[in-house]
């Protein structure tokens, strides 16, 4: 019954002209998958700043861990950002979700319309969380 | 037209892992997100807030299985990809090898990281 895939075949970047869904949903995970493992060293990096924080600083809110997140929580690019990393983030799960499902034969009849469910429910879910994003204290 | 097919390499842990990882890493982002962004907003976090949360052994020993698990699945991730490219012989072990010391890097720095956050040590 199962059998070995040709991937060879199927990761052609070129064959993205077809627009097939399944193509679209292999592009859009590995784009989202490269963005938050970007981001995963850079986030380590930026909580760095918490290494050797002074107590009596801590205390005070001026330490540089506090004074980074809320530097950079007070511009709307970062806001912006976030909204973005959101989105990424939820669509690489749903669409993790449907991978698994087509690993194990679940539903292949239809994992084209997974897909676009998975962009339907990513979409609905970022636009439910822009106000949470942009709300709150800007400069 | 549509038959069983699947990305599993029969016998192959990289992408038996990938998925395991994937499946925990599902509901601990998901976690970390709206702790983070909902329930505290990323604007009023403090240093005193995050070490009171990562001082909770469970909350601690939480995150840094995220971290452990985010960084094997991101790394695999890129390897496993690149391999599906074509990526082989000298190259492939030179990037295999190149993305383990990254991994591990960031395991150590993040392990760094977390336990300044706390007051366990």
């Amino acid at each position: 019954m199962s059998q070995s895939y040709n991937r060879g075949t199927v990761e052609d970047f070129g064959r993205w002209r077809e627009f097939t869904a399944g193509m679209w949903a292999w592009i859009f995970h590995k784009f989202t998958g490269w963005v938050l493992v970007g981001y995963l060293f850079t986030h380590i990096a930026v909580l760095s700043t918490s290494v050797g924080v002074d107590p009596a600083s801590a205390q005070a809110g001026t330490d540089l861990y506090t004074s980074t997140l809320s530097g950079l929580e007070s511009l709307l690019i970062v806001r912006f950002l976030e909204v973005g990393l959101l989105a990424v983030a939820v669509f690489h799960i749903l669409n993790g979700i449907r991978l698994l499902m087509v690993d194990l034969g679940v539903g292949l009849e239809s994992q084209d319309k997974s897909f676009y469910a998975s962009l339907v429910l990513t979409g609905a879910i970022v636009v439910a969380s822009v106000p949470t994003f942009l709300g709150g204290k800007l400069l | 037209m549509a038959q069983h097919y699947s990305s599993f390499d029969r016998g192959g842990r990289r992408w038996l892992f990938q998925r395991l990882t994937a499946v925990f890493l599902i509901g601990v982002l998901a976690f970390h997100f709206m702790l983070l962004h909902f329930v505290n907003h990323a604007a009023d976090i403090t240093f005193l807030g995050t070490q009171a949360r990562m001082s909770q052994v469970s909350y601690f020993a939480t995150m840094w299985l995220f971290l452990v698990t985010a960084t094997f699945h991101g790394v695999n991730g890129v390897y496993n990809a690149l391999v599906n490219q074509g990526l082989t012989g000298s190259q492939k072990n030179a990037v295999k090898y190149m993305l383990g010391i990254a991994g591990l890097l960031l395991v150590v720095q993040g392990t760094r990281v977390s336990l300044a956050m706390t007051t366990l040590v």
